[in-house]
């Protein structure tokens, strides 16, 4: 027999793991769901549109009764639980109506707070909180006129507007003297309270009810200081209380909510609870965001599958009130050890308020302008260091210098149809914005499929995601979703980092099974990235999957738009010699190679060879000493040097030698994203050693080195990491990094932006200031080196791989 | 499988080409032809097919694509063309020429016949 799963609370929480469990696994429970509302399960987000007129309820059915009976749920709507017998695993409805369970699932929600004062049974008085309080309030605005909202928070002040959009004069009375304390400073509540007076809805602040007044209806409130004010509607929205009367009443731990582990379970371990009723370290959650991710983990370990954990999260607010742009996330008070950066330009009704805390966001208040609102929020969670960004913080991402996109300066809003977003694909802002209104696009891989904007090299994904938000506009909350890798899974590069380890899994295969993938073999985008992880997590263990790279790395070669492909020689530290030079001209002119180019690396390249003919070249390239410079790899590619002390008039070190032994230490490794090297002889760096991964640039009383660099799409300086005294601190203080970098970073990310995300602190602490650390990163470094360090050409020119560099037949 | 049935009526130029296993899965061959070379792909579960080994995009060629379901990836801008019909998956237009392969006893057998998809055989 299959286990039963008993689900009580049919509202958003609660289904979402529902059906996060059935895409995982469909038939291992037999599954009841109780739920007091009568309906199926609807969006109650949207229940403040229904107010307004602008939806109706069939519109906001997310499961209708039907859709129960499709898989297989037993569904009792309509029916409060009244008691949870433990012991012998049973719940209890109202009615009578039981089920056994061997799991238990609670998501009871919230219940609204409703304020002590005489009359508040009153008819008339509502709450705002399921669709028959809407009801209620509808069928009031259609007989009455006068309404007062009690409580300037999120949920009264979208009540208000609906209720004035429905035709009623409608007074908000708050006991505070700013709105929405709750996600507003004081300056941003002030312009949202002039923007609502101006369409009509009136404001008392600073008044405390003192009681409803009213015999067979409701027809004034009063207030403490004895002013009366008349009222055919009272609807209260002074907050929510966790509803945990059900669990407390069956013994289980709660304070303000159910208390709840990192697995979402409670006290009890066979039930789990969810939603706005749990309690989580510390925290409980008024939005359906962070509910959505807590219904992912409990949907994992209801699975068995047993990985995933909760651990928190961070949430946004945007008012759903058309036409007022707002936005608040984090910590927006500041407190002790914070500082304010604020912008105010009450001319355009602009306001913005960014808090920072050890340089990295905590908390964003806006109010006119909103556009900027997801990259700070996704600066906060990634725990950006924004002490290069603080000057330009402000005026948002459009502002930032960027060296792609010189052009574009101005916020998306203000751009022409005609300006160009992607530079790599050529798509204008107008074709973008057409398409997701045409084609209905509602995320970020959307776009890049139907338009190819931000698809090719990602510079310009902050400006499609901006155009996205402002296109779409609408719901209040942003997802604060970890970004799946690929949309073969809902798991972020991280997430399966850690899940490689901790399940010690070693073959794509596996990752894909167990974490449940949902194409069959995952994509041009996963297969890589799974296994380039999985080759640094097992070392000398994983066997690499040829059919999980992309063609360069296959190949081994650059494939070239004719389909030739592109031979670089790996040429030590940039130095070479005549012997050398001659080998590869001979090599040259014997496959009639068309091009010959000196790199941007110090090194050749020969340019337009048949594939068929790329192993007896290599063969002979690795006769006279060479082996692959990996120019077409997310790998160690080149070292450049300059001749340093051994020559140059300023040297202060041997800048090639160093140079060269970083090579020879590093190269076939595999990386998360080509990395590139370089050491100067002095500062005058004619290496740029300070636009590279790792630079190092030679001194008087030793080496100092650079981290985190790029010469690319984007220029970015290095980071200055520490000054080192002799050559072998620096290839140890190097190889620390490069293995801290592939272990953490997320597959073709850069050192820049990867320095940027973790901070430079991060990087200090984890390769300067923790020496036992390093030396452990430098020792797992040259540990794997032991099996990257084949010459893949010397390899395929004695036959590996064979059949790649041959056709199957000629015919004709 | 409809499509393959109807193709084996109308093909009758079988060529043996070599053996399944010489084709990696989740990966491709080349055959070199008179008229242009053809892309043999074996997905993960040994279905095989045949496209001209040009991509409707610039012609980049397919065969050496990253193979994943029934799609390949083309390796100059990532444009994914189905194996089965020879189009590009929407919102991308195009379409490869398909030809006509069978696997027997192990063995693999390709018409040099080109087949345009039509409108009637897309998905
Ligand atoms: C050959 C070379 C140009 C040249 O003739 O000089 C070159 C050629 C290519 N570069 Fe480069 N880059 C070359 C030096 C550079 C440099 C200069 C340098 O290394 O000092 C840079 C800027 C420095 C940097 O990387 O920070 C550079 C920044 C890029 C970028 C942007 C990277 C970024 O992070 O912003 C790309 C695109 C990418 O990697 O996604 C790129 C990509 C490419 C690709 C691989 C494009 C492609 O996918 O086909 C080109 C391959 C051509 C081929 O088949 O060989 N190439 N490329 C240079 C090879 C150096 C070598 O010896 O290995
Ligand atoms: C008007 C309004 C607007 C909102 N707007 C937004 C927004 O824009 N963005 C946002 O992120 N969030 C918004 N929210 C909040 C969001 O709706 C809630 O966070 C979310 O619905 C909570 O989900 P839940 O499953 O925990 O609770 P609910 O969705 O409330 O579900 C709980 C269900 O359990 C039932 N129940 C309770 N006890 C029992 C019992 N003993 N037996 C059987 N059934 C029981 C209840 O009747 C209810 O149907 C809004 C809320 C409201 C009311
Ligand atoms: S800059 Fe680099 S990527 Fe661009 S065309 Fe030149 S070699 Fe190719
Ligand atoms: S040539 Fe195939 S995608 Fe451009």
């Amino acid at each position: 027999m299959k286990e039963r799963l008993v689900l009580v609370g049919n509202g958003m929480a609660g289904m979402r793991a529902i059906e996060e469990l059935l895409k995982i696994s469909s038939d291992i429970y037999d599954i009841a769901v109780f739920g007091a509302e009568p309906h199926g399960n609807y969006n109650r987000i949207m229940l403040s549109p229904v107010l307004t007129g602008e939806k109706k309820f069939p519109d906001i059915m997310l499961n209708d009764i039907a859709w129960y009976a499709e898989n297989g749920i037993t569904l009792h709507a309509g029916k409060e639980v009244e008691r949870i017998e433990r012991g012998s695993r049973k719940v209890v409805a109202r009615d009578g109506t039981s089920a056994n369970y061997d799991r238990l699932l609670l998501a009871t929600g919230s219940v609204p707070f409703i304020i002590p004062v005489p009359g508040k049974d009153l008819p008339g008085v509502v709450t705002f909180r399921d669709i028959n309080d809407v009801e209620a309030m509808l069928g009031a605005a259609h007989h009455h006129k006068r309404a007062v909202v009690i409580g300037g928070g999120l949920l009264g002040l979208e009540a208000a507007n609906g209720l004035l959009r429905q035709g009623m004069d409608v007074t908000v009375v708050h006991l505070l003297d700013t709105l929405m304390e709750r996600q507003l400073d004081r300056a941003a509540a002030d312009l949202l309270k002039a923007a609502l007076e101006e369409r009509g809805l009136r404001f008392l602040m600073q008044v405390q009810t003192e009681a409803i007044l009213g015999d067979a209806r409701v027809r004034a409130v009063r207030f403490r200081d004895g002013t009366e004010i008349a009222a055919d509607l009272v609807v209260m929205a002074v907050g929510i209380r966790p509803n945990i009367a059900l669990a407390k009443s069956a013994g289980l731990y709660c304070e303000r909510g159910v208390v709840v582990s990192d697995t979402m379970q409670t006290y009890d371990p066979r039930i789990y609870a969810l939603g706005e009723c749990v309690q989580h370290r510390g925290q409980t959650y008024g939005l359906v965001a962070p509910l959505f991710e807590q219904a992912k983990v409990c949907a994992n370990h209801l699975a068995e599958l047993g990985f995933a954990r909760y651990t928190g999260s961070m949430s946004s607010t945007k008012l759903k009130v058309t036409g007022i742009d707002l936005f608040s996330a984090g910590d927006f008070q500041s407190a002790e050890g914070c500082e304010e950066i604020v912008l105010k330009d009450a001319g355009r009704g602009v306001y913005k308020k960014v808090v920072l805390k050890n340089n990295r966001i905590c908390g964003a208040v806006m109010y006119g302008d909103t556009l900027d609102g997801s990259w700070y929020f996704q600066l906060m969670r990634d725990s950006t260091d924004v002490a290069n960004l603080r000057e330009k913080l402000l005026f948002g991402q459009a502002h930032l210098g960027d060296a792609g996109h010189g052009n574009i300066r101005s916020r998306v809003a203000s751009m022409l149809d005609s300006t160009e977003i992607c530079g790599c694909n050529g798509v204008c802002k107008g074709a973008i914005v057409k398409a997701i209104g045409d084609k209905k696009l509602f995320t970020l891989d959307e776009v890049r499929a139907h338009t190819k904007a931000s698809s090719s090299c990602g510079s310009c994904t902050g400006l499609v995601e901006a155009l996205l938000a402002s296109t779409l506009g609408g719901d209040y909350s942003m997802t604060p979703k970890k970004r799946p890798m690929c949309t073969c899974t809902d798991h972020a590069h991280d997430e399966i980092r850690s899940a490689i380890l901790d399940l010690e899994m070693k073959s794509i295969r596996a990752v894909m099974d167990r974490l449940e993938w949902k194409s069959p073999d995952g994509c041009n985008k996963c297969r890589p990235a799974l296994n380039f992880y999985l080759l640094t997590a097992w070392p000398g263990e994983y066997v690499d999957d040829n059919q999980a790279r992309f063609i360069n790395e296959r190949a081994h070669a650059n494939i070239q738009r004719d389909g030739s492909y592109s031979v670089v020689p790996r040429i030590w530290g940039g130095e070479t010699t005549p012997a050398q030079l001659k080998a590869i001209a001979e090599i040259a002119e014997k496959y009639r190679v068309p091009t010959v180019h000196i790199t941007g690396g110090q090194r050749i390249d020969l340019l337009g060879v048949v594939k068929e003919n790329l192993p007896a070249m290599w063969g002979d390239l690795s006769a006279a000493g060479f082996v692959s410079g990996h120019a077409y790899g997310k790998a160690i590619r080149t070292v450049k040097t300059c001749v340093g002390r051994n020559w140059c008039r300023f040297g202060t070190q041997d800048s090639t030698a160093v140079g060269i032994d970083l090579e020879k230490m590093a190269w076939g490794a595999w990386m998360p994203h080509k990395v590139k090297l370089a050491v100067s002889g002095c500062p005058r760096n004619c290496a740029e050693a300070t636009i590279k991964d790792f630079g190092v640039v030679c001194v008087d009383s030793g080496y100092e080195l650079h981290i985190g660099g790029n010469g690319g799409v984007k220029v970015r300086v290095t980071d200055f990491l520490c000054g080192v005294k002799t050559p072998h601190e620096v290839l140890e203080y190097c190889a620390a990094f490069l293995q801290c970098y592939r272990e953490e970073a997320h597959y073709l990310e850069r050192t820049a932006p990867w320095v940027e995300r973790v901070g430079l602190a991060y990087v200090r602490q984890r390769v300067v200031e923790d020496e036992s650390g390093r030396k452990i990163l430098a020792a797992r470094f040259r540990y794997s080196q032991q099996f990257a360090q084949v010459d893949p050409w010397a390899e395929r020119a004695k036959g590996v791989d064979r059949h790649e560099f041959i056709p199957l037949k000629r015919v004709g | 499988m409809n499509t393959i049935k109807k193709v084996m009526q109308i093909a009758d130029d079988w060529t043996e080409i070599g053996a399944l296993d010489e084709i990696p899965r989740q990966g491709a061959r080349v055959v070199k032809c008179a008229s242009g070379d053809i892309a043999v792909f074996r997905t993960l579960n040994d279905e095989v097919f045949a496209l001209r080994d040009c991509c409707p995009h610039q012609g980049g060629p397919l065969s050496q694509g990253m193979v994943h379901g029934r799609e390949v990836t083309c390796p100059l801008h990532d444009w994914k063309i189905h194996l089965d019909t020879g189009i590009a998956v929407a919102p991308d237009e195009g379409c490869a020429a398909r030809y006509p392969v069978r696997v027997k006893s192990g063995r693999v057998f390709l018409s040099l016949t080109a087949q345009v998809a039509g409108t009637s055989t897309s998905p």
